[in-house]
């Protein structure tokens, strides 16, 4: 449209001034974090991704644990999360009562609103003990031959922070889900019914695969969200630089590591790490979030399901 | 027949399991509200409001200092996030169908999905580290950035939501662009946007991981914001991870008081939003 008064085109040239200050924002966000990681980007270059030693004292910094902490305990999370996930939003949208659906999903949304400190508190004084007294003594003798589940179980672990992170980021992916769910026109069902299937058969054949892009999207999401999460882990963690596939020894995520490690930090080339840590997580969830958004955008088409719960 | 039978049989048993998926997804819910409850509501007295962190071994300490310090770090952020947010939200959704309109709402997405530690990170390097000392400001700054982009966005879907007939109508009694923008459009969708800011606020009062190296937190009662200051959630994570009983005690109590105050500003949200459809 034509700008013509002197007002309007003040009303513009305002609010464009304040949309630009997000880029702006962005684009120091980025600087900021690179300029301040150079010194260990120097010093370590590509190493940083693949040595193993965190050393504050002797000035060696690998992130490899951090990193693989961060995706490990972010999986586990998903493998816990997605099932259970799914089946609110299969719940929620195909079996559920009507009276039920909206009180159910308004719980599910109060989840994702609890702080993530809370969970943390949450975690070391009720879900640990849970884990460590009562889970694992039945477990034990079933599960320990596995390499996922060796060695001695002393609460603090990637199992405690996944199963947090897992409770953390359902809300997101059951969201998204019932929404994409919601979107799959009612005469695919209807259609599936008539041919014979039973209401499970219709949402297992047709819905789901119908969805198929949009629940990987979510779930994505959800991971985007895990990858990033800092208190509850820091707190749940157990904060050890090493790489074990066992879930029941503790591990550390770069989260975290910058939580624990950044007020504390004596000599600049830490700091400098820690930073350089925070640009690797900063990248790793931005492209994670990218993908969940491409795939939801493109069964949402523009619609606001996708926007929204993001 | 029998092939029919098993597939019923199977068909009702997996949809036990999804009514049993969505009741271990609330599960959590109900257990996090039950414990903090159990364990927070007992130590919520007038020591807890009134007082801020005591010694250890001395008896008594609340509260106070990590309340006050939250309400005027969330103010803060807000003040400065909040006007950022909705106009940023205004222009996407009056003039944002262009290209710069593309590359403020994609940033703004990204935004939304960078971790809040990293945002924290950002503080430091760009405020703390600058001026030589953490502060409550730096804090706010963090949160701020959180806040932004949250708001832009819903702020964007609220004056979409506006029909376009009301813009036309005011514009054909030779209302002016801004004029009718402001007075017809935004205040239309006034109720929404405030409820998305609410929701936004809500959000970022919990947040800590921004906090710990900017705001750093405090023993003592501190209204200077350009010191560090306790923060509620802040210290919730040092008294929870701390060795002490009486910590642990005191941080089941803060917690409950965040979780109040973050639903507390969840349910105006609702509470608005209702509203509006009850007029509409």
């Amino acid at each position: 449209m034509r700008i013509v008064s002197r007002g309007d085109r003040l009303y513009r040239t305002g609010l464009t001034t304040l949309a630009l200050l997000l880029p702006l924002l962005l684009f120091f966000i980025v600087s900021e974090l690179v300029v301040g990681s150079l010194p260990a980007v120097k010093q370590f270059g590509l190493g940083f991704l693949t040595k193993s030693t965190w050393d504050p004292v002797a000035g060696q910094f690998g992130a490899l644990p951090l990193i693989f902490g961060t995706i490990y305990s972010s999986l586990v999370a998903m493998v816990i999360a997605v099932p259970l996930a799914l089946g609110a939003a299969i719940f929620l949208t195909e079996f559920a009562p009507r009276w039920l659906r909206t009180p159910v999903g308004t719980l599910i949304e109060l989840l994702a609103g609890v702080p993530s400190v809370i969970y943390g508190l949450w975690g070391l004084f009720v879900l640990i003990p849970l884990q460590r007294d009562i889970l694992w003594p039945i477990l034990r003798p079933v599960l320990s031959w596995l390499p996922f589940f060796k060695g001695p179980f002393y609460g603090p672990s990637v199992l405690a922070g996944g199963t947090i992170l897992a409770i953390m980021c359902l809300p997101y992916i059951a969201a998204v889900s019932r929404e994409v769910l919601l979107a799959v026109p009612a005469p695919q069902r209807e259609a599936a019914l008539a041919l014979g299937a039973t209401r499970w058969e219709a949402v297992w054949t047709v819905v789901l695969p119908y969805g198929r892009a949009g629940i990987f999207g979510a779930i994505v999401l959800g991971l985007g969200r895990a990858l990033g999460e800092t208190m509850a882990v820091t707190m749940l963690i157990g904060n050890r630089h090493e790489i074990s596939l066992s879930i029941v020894q503790p591990g550390y995520t770069i989260a975290a590591a910058v939580a624990n490690e950044f007020a504390e930090a004596a000599s600049s080339m830490h700091l400098s790490a820690l930073v350089l840590a925070g640009l690797v997580l900063f990248v790793i969830t931005v492209a994670v979030n990218a993908c969940a958004r491409w795939l939801i955008w493109r069964v949402a088409r523009g619609s606001a399901v996708g926007s929204a719960a993001i | 027949m029998a092939a029919n039978t098993s597939r019923r049989v199977f068909g009702a048993f997996m949809t036990g399991a999804t009514y049993s998926a969505a009741a271990l997804a609330i599960l959590p819910l109900a257990a996090i509200l039950s414990m903090l409850i159990v364990k927070g509501a007992g130590s919520l007295d007038w020591n807890f409001f009134t007082r801020s962190a005591v010694p250890l071994g001395e008896p008594g300490g609340g509260f106070a200092n990590a309340i006050v310090g939250t309400l005027i770090i969330v103010g803060v952020a807000g003040a400065i996030g909040v006007p950022v947010g909705i106009g940023a939200g205004i222009y996407l959704a009056e003039f944002g169908g262009g290209r710069v309109g593309w590359i403020v709402r994609f940033v703004a997405d990204t935004m939304n999905g960078i971790p809040s530690i990293v945002i924290g990170i950002f503080a430091w390097t760009w405020i703390v580290r600058p001026s030589g000392h953490f502060s409550a400001l730096a804090g706010s700054a963090a949160l701020a950035v959180i806040l932004a982009p949250i708001v832009a966005r819903t702020t964007e879907e609220m004056v979409r939501l506006v029909p376009n007939s009301l813009r036309e109508a005011a514009l054909a009694l030779g209302y002016q662009r801004w004029r009718t923008s402001l007075t017809v459009v935004v205040r239309t969708a006034g109720t929404g946007i405030v409820t998305g800011c609410l929701v936004a606020v809500a959000r970022v009062s919990g947040e800590t991981a921004p906090l710990i190296f900017t705001t750093l937190g405090n023993q003592f009662f501190s209204t200077r914001v350009l010191e560090p200051m306790a923060a509620l959630p802040l210290q919730v994570y040092v008294y929870a991870v701390g060795p002490y009983d009486e910590w642990h005690r005191q941080a089941w109590a803060g917690a409950l008081v965040l979780i109040l105050l973050v639903l507390s500003l969840g349910t105006l949200a609702r509470v608005a939003t209702r509203r509006r459809q009850a007029g509409a």
